[in-house]
């Protein structure tokens, strides 16, 4: 999962303190991870560095150093390649995926649109696998099947998400 | 197995009948109306005796005895004339009245008499009066209207029937048309006549007859929506119910069908019977009180259905294996054996068999064995037809696509096949039989009347005293009346008639048109008399018509009351030679033109009026009756046909027309009930037949062939076994065996009508459930 | 409208409402030969009635429809029954068989629609029993055989025409996994082998799996995912 692409999402709705963008990622996100501020840090000079945000303003005073971070136009295109490109079909995804639907409906994208684009990434790869299996052995078949199953539950995962981006959205508004 | 565990299965079944929501009711209304039509069939079956009983007592305690004894004036008498007429083919009862005293007798149903010039009339007279189509009959009854006659006086509610007040009536007393009474009623308890056991037999055929399809439609009732229920039934084996509790409650759902079939029932027959209240059927109507089924038979109705509900259904399961998952019916159902179906209807004949040539004059047959013999008969149908549709269908083969589907079905259950058809079998091949033993019977039973209708179609028989040369001339100018011939006529004794007459013949009056109806003359001018030979009695005639001889008419019809009129037989007679006369009869008389009639005679002649008209011309029999009404109100109007049924026979007849009509309806439409029921079953199946591209006139076909094949198998046992049984009936009566082939056909006719009606109505719904909506599954 | 070279059945635009109901608005579709397209989507989205549409079952409320350089919805009732009968074949999801006629037979009853003398057509029913490994039920009716082999039959019966396209709707939906699979196996490699085009509408993804491409159906609208991707 990129933590990049997700604080510059969060950022698309407007400029943020480092320490606000931790905590509405761990509000969001971070429910069993959540970030140290150190990451926050270490990731937003990184996205200064390429340009894809930039201060908006410095707060002094007492405590840590208060930047404050707006999204340029190359971050928001940035975000938006991220969120179009299907992830790679393997185990574990969902958190990314779960990151990628929010932050479009966080950002007012076609949530549904993501959803389908990874559908048909994992299609793809059921495709390969099916016809691997057509051709091979009965090891190959079970190989494949394993693999196949795995795929399914995403794609399943992904059927009910797409059921439910009405009420995701409602509460991500909230 | 406890009366307790019945019960509360049965019930548990009464319960999902009412719970299955909405194609639950429809199920349980389907069979209820199903079932209500037959019960109300049965119920008005069960109410006919007592209709016609309550008839008869109506008739009887009206009837006014025209033939009693001669009384004298008095306070209690009447003098009542019958002036019964006839119009546009309906009997109406009509009755002159001329109270003589306070004192005298006043019908059922009228409180007082009218006055002259006045009638009370019948409701249902009133209402014909009071239309269009009643303008005819208005001049003939040229009264006012001053009332109406209550139920009470009347023998159904279409009947015509009025009083009408008359004065100076009492001449026109003759005992027959006209009298003088002190009472109403019949003067001694008269028994019903006695039915000639030929007849009982036919009645007793045409309930058999019409009741069986009516069992076999009920005990089909009860099974309509069978499959869905089956697909409940597996529900209920899935939840833990074992297969007897399932097969019980099935047949608790059946019970309930049968139970909202017998209000229905009740509800159709009250409405039949207000229906039948204002109609009219065979020239009889009857008051809806009258159909008043008798406690006992109403009992048996009441227990017999649901109890025939509940062991068709357990019959019906007897092949089937309720399993959780689905309904199995047994894979190979073991093959329709043919020995005991067989059984059946030779057990039919072996009854009846004993009985062959009993009828006739003052035979009796058995009740019993005569019912049972035609109920194993037409049972043996029912058992017959499976066997053959089974054995026939598993030898057809191959044709075109809608021909195979149809077989293909039909091999698959041939058994529903079969039952469907079973009452339009069980009916044809009862009416078939009894058409059969009418047209065998119909023989003894049409007289010929021996009346030629070319020369002529009507005879009115003048009252004594009225003008009969004249009237003639009246009918003449009458609409559509072509010929009119008048003849008086009298008879002649050798001696006084209060003495008795001796040897007595004929004398005829009439100008020589008239006459030569009724005799070849040689020649003939005002003032001639002739003798007519070669008639029925010329040695009468020949010993008394000789001239000078004094022969003594007869005044008064027999009665020999009046005084003796003597004629002295003229001198220069003239041989004539008899013909038959337009009332059948070939009669040996003395013939008389007018000038030779003494006019002392010419009133006392009775006089008749032959008219002959042109049947194009529309109500030409009633204008007829009007000039005769107008010419004589007593007139006696008589419409000749060349034959003349017993009415009793005729009513028998029409009455099993109106009831096959009746039955085939009601077959007709469970035929069309179970059609519609299966094609919604398989509406998936047509409308993915209709996605391969299918054409809708080839599933039409196969829905055609489907019902056409096992009805023409069922006709076609049905007419072997109504011939059978004709036979039989014929052999049993002891008429000549023939066959009416045309009304064999008729039937057939009617019953493949029913079939050919139901699949053109199942037609619409069929194309309607092949529409793409059928494969639409969410 | 062109429709894009080379395509077999090209529809555009179509719109389907059933009363109040909108069943399809505004779909797009398009089809190679010997391509199998999978049409996807949750329950309620219309891709029965695209399937419907497609096949000419149904005629759209507007919109257009190309078969071979044919307008679907110019055509006559009885012509289109008549293309269904020739050049379409159609797999539904509980087999239909006619209950009544043997496997054979069921198989067969397509060439007979088209006139097909009986023996001939039984002959080439047995054949293709036999390419779908179960010309062993020829004789059975499709009540005594599983549902797998039943859909067999029903793949079969689809196939027997030799026809340019197949509709299959859910046709392995009533089917445990391994059946399922098999008839999805042997429905694509027949359909390959005569180069016929394969529209199914599936919301399983393994079997949709065996297509070339997806479409997506929702709300009455569709998504081709190769484009967009």
């Amino acid at each position: 999962m990129s933590i990049g692409h997700t604080l510059l999402g969060l950022l698309e709705s407007g400029p943020r303190h480092g320490y606000d963008l931790k905590r509405a990622f761990d509000e969001k996100f971070g429910q069993d991870r959540p970030l140290h501020y150190g990451q926050v840090y270490s990731t937003m000079s990184r996205l200064l560095k390429h340009g894809l945000v930039e201060v908006d303003g410095i707060e002094t005073g007492g405590g840590p150093e208060r930047k404050r971070y707006a999204i340029t136009d190359a971050g928001i295109t940035d975000v938006q390649r991220w969120l179009a490109t299907p992830e790679k079909p393997e185990e574990y995804l969902q958190s990314t995926l779960y990151t990628k639907v929010v932050l479009a409906l966080l950002t007012h994208r076609d949530a549904a649109g993501v959803l389908d684009v990874q559908r048909s990434e994992h299609l793809r790869s059921m495709r390969i696998l099916t016809d691997r299996k057509r051709k091979g052995d009965l090891a190959d078949q079970l190989i494949c099947d394993h693999a196949l199953f795995h795929l399914e539950a995403d794609l399943r995962w992904l059927e009910l998400t797409t059921a439910r981006l009405d009420k995701l959205r409602a509460e991500v508004a909230a | 197995m406890s009366t307790r565990q019945w019960g509360r299965d049965l019930g548990l079944g009464f319960r999902f009948a009412f719970t299955g929501g909405r194609e639950g009711w429809i199920r349980v209304l389907l069979t209820a109306v199903g079932v209500g039509l037959g019960v109300a069939l049965l119920l008005l079956t069960t109410a006919i005796p007592n209709a016609l009983s309550v008839r008869h007592t109506r008739d009887n305690d009206r009837a006014d005895h025209t033939y009693g004894p001669v009384r004298p004036k008095a306070a209690n008498t009447l003098v009542i004339s019958d002036t019964d007429t006839e119009f546009h083919g309906h009997d109406v009862r009509g009755r002159l009245v001329e109270p003589e005293g306070p004192k005298a007798p006043v019908p059922p149903g009228l409180t007082a008499y009218p006055a002259a010039g006045d009638m009370v009339v019948s409701p249902a007279l009133k209402e014909l009066l009071g239309s269009s189509e009643g303008e005819l009959l208005r001049a003939r009854l040229p009264y006012r209207i001053t009332g109406t006659i209550t139920e009470d006086g009347l023998v159904g509610s279409r009947e015509l029937a009025y009083y009408a007040g008359a004065k100076n009536l009492a001449p026109k007393i003759d005992g027959s048309r006209t009298a003088r009474i002190n009472m109403y009623g019949a003067t001694e308890a008269t028994p019903p006549d006695r039915m000639d056991p030929i007849l009982i037999l036919l009645v007793l055929v045409v309930f058999v007859v019409l009741l069986m399809p009516v069992a076999v439609f009920i005990a089909t009732a009860v099974r309509f929506g069978g499959e869905r229920r089956d697909r409940r039934l597996a529900a209920l084996r899935l939840v833990g119910s074992d297969s007897r509790m399932t097969r019980r409650i099935a047949a608790g759902e059946a019970l309930a069908g049968a139970l909202v079939g017998l209000v229905f029932g009740t509800v159709f027959f009250l409405l039949g019977r207000q229906f039948a209240g204002s109609v009219e059927v065979v020239g009889v109507s009857a008051f809806p009180d009258y159909l008043d089924p008798s406690p006992a038979l109403v009992t048996l109705v009441v227990l017999a259905v649901p109890a025939a509900a509940v062991l068709v259904t357990l019959f019906a399961l007897r092949g089937v294996v309720i399993e959780p998952l689905g309904v199995v019916r047994t894979a190979k159902p073991p093959r329709r054996r043919l020995w005991w179906r067989l059984l059946l209807p030779l057990g039919g004949i072996a009854l009846l068999a004993p009985m062959i040539g009993q009828g006739g004059s003052d035979g009796q047959f058995n009740q019993y064995l005569v019912t049972g013999g035609v109920l194993l008969l037409l049972v043996g149908v029912t058992a017959l037809l499976p066997w053959a549709v089974e054995a026939v269908v598993a030898r057809l083969h191959r044709g075109p696509v809608a021909w195979q589907l149809a077989v293909r079905r039909l091999q698959l259950s041939s058994g529903s096949a079969a039952r469907m058809v079973n009452g339009i079998a069980v009916a044809v091949a009862g009416a078939v039989a009894l058409q059969m033993l009418f047209a065998g019977v119909q023989g003894d039973y049409t007289k010929d009347t021996g009346r030629d209708i070319t020369r002529a179609q009507m005879q009115i028989n003048l009252s004594d005293g009225t003008p009969f040369r004249t009237a003639a001339d009246r009918f003449r100018t009458t609409e559509g009346v072509r010929k009119a011939v008048s003849l008086g006529s009298a008879s002649l004794g050798e001696k006084d008639w209060k003495s008795g007459p001796g040897d007595t013949t004929v004398l005829i009056s009439g100008t020589c048109a008239s006459l030569r109806e009724t005799a070849q003359l040689p020649s003939c001018r005002d003032g001639d008399a002739f003798v007519a030979t070669g008639g029925d009695d010329d040695a009468a005639v020949t010993k008394l018509a000789r001239p000078g001889r004094v022969l003594h008419l007869d005044a008064d019809h027999g009665a020999a009351t009046g005084p003796d009129v003597r004629w002295t037989v003229p001198a220069g007679l003239k041989p004539a030679h008899a013909i038959t006369s337009p009332n059948g009869t070939k009669s040996s008389a003395i013939l008389l033109t007018p000038a030779a009639v003494p006019d002392r005679v010419d009133r006392l002649l009775d006089g008749t009026v032959y008219v002959m008209f042109d049947k194009s011309v529309p109500d030409v029999s009633e204008y007829t009756r009007n000039t005769a009404a107008k010419v004589d109100p007593f007139a006696d109007v008589m419409v000749w046909s060349s034959t003349e049924q017993s009415k009793k026979f005729t009513s028998i007849r029409t009455g099993l027309y109106v009831g096959a009509l009746c039955v085939l309806a009601l077959i007709g439409t469970s035929l069309l009930v179970t059609q519609l029921e299966q094609l919604r079953e398989r509406r998936k199946l047509l409308s993915s037949l209709m996605a391969f591209g299918t054409r809708r006139r080839t599933l039409s076909l196969s829905v055609f062939w489907q019902t056409a094949i096992p009805v023409a198998l069922g006709l076609l046992l049905a007419t072997v076994v109504g011939l059978t049984l004709g036979s039989v009936l014929l052999k049993m009566v002891g008429s000549s065996l023939g066959v009416d082939w045309r009304s064999v056909l008729s039937m057939t006719g009617a019953g493949a009508a029913v079939v050919l009606v139901v699949t053109a109505l199942s037609l619409p719904p069929l194309l309607r459930l092949m529409r793409p909506e059928g494969l639409r599954t969410e | 409208m062109t429709p894009p070279p080379g395509s077999l059945l090209t529809a555009r635009d179509l719109r389907k409402a059933y009363g109040p109901t909108v069943a399809l608005d505004g779909a797009e579709f398009s089809i190679h030969p010997g391509e199998v397209v999978a049409i996807m989507g949750p329950s309620g989205s219309g891709k029965s009635t695209l399937l419907h549409c497609l096949a000419g079952i149904v005629p759209p409320d507007s919109g257009s429809i190309m078969y071979d350089g044919r307008e679907l919805s110019g055509m006559s009732d009885a012509e289109r029954s008549a293309l269904r009968r020739s050049e379409f074949g159609f797999v539904f999801q509980f087999g239909q068989l006619v209950p009544e006629l043997t496997c054979v037979e069921n198989v067969a009853l397509p060439l007979r629609l088209n006139g097909t003398p009986r023996k001939q057509a039984e002959r080439a029913a047995l054949t293709w029993l036999e390419r779908l490994e179960v010309d062993d039920l020829g004789g059975k009716r499709p009540g005594e055989v599983s549902g797998g082999q039943g859909q067999r039959v029903a793949v079969a019966r689809a196939l027997v025409t030799a026809p340019r396209m197949v509709f299959a709707d859910e046709p392995t939906g009533a089917l445990d996994s391994l059946n399922g699979e098999r008839v999805m196996e042997l429905l694509t490699d027949a359909a390959r082998s005569t180069n016929a085009a394969v529209v199914l509408v599936t919301h399983e993804a393994r079997v949709a799996a065996y297509s070339d491409r997806e479409i997506v159906v929702r709300d009455g609208k569709s998504r081709d995912m190769e484009r967009a991707v």
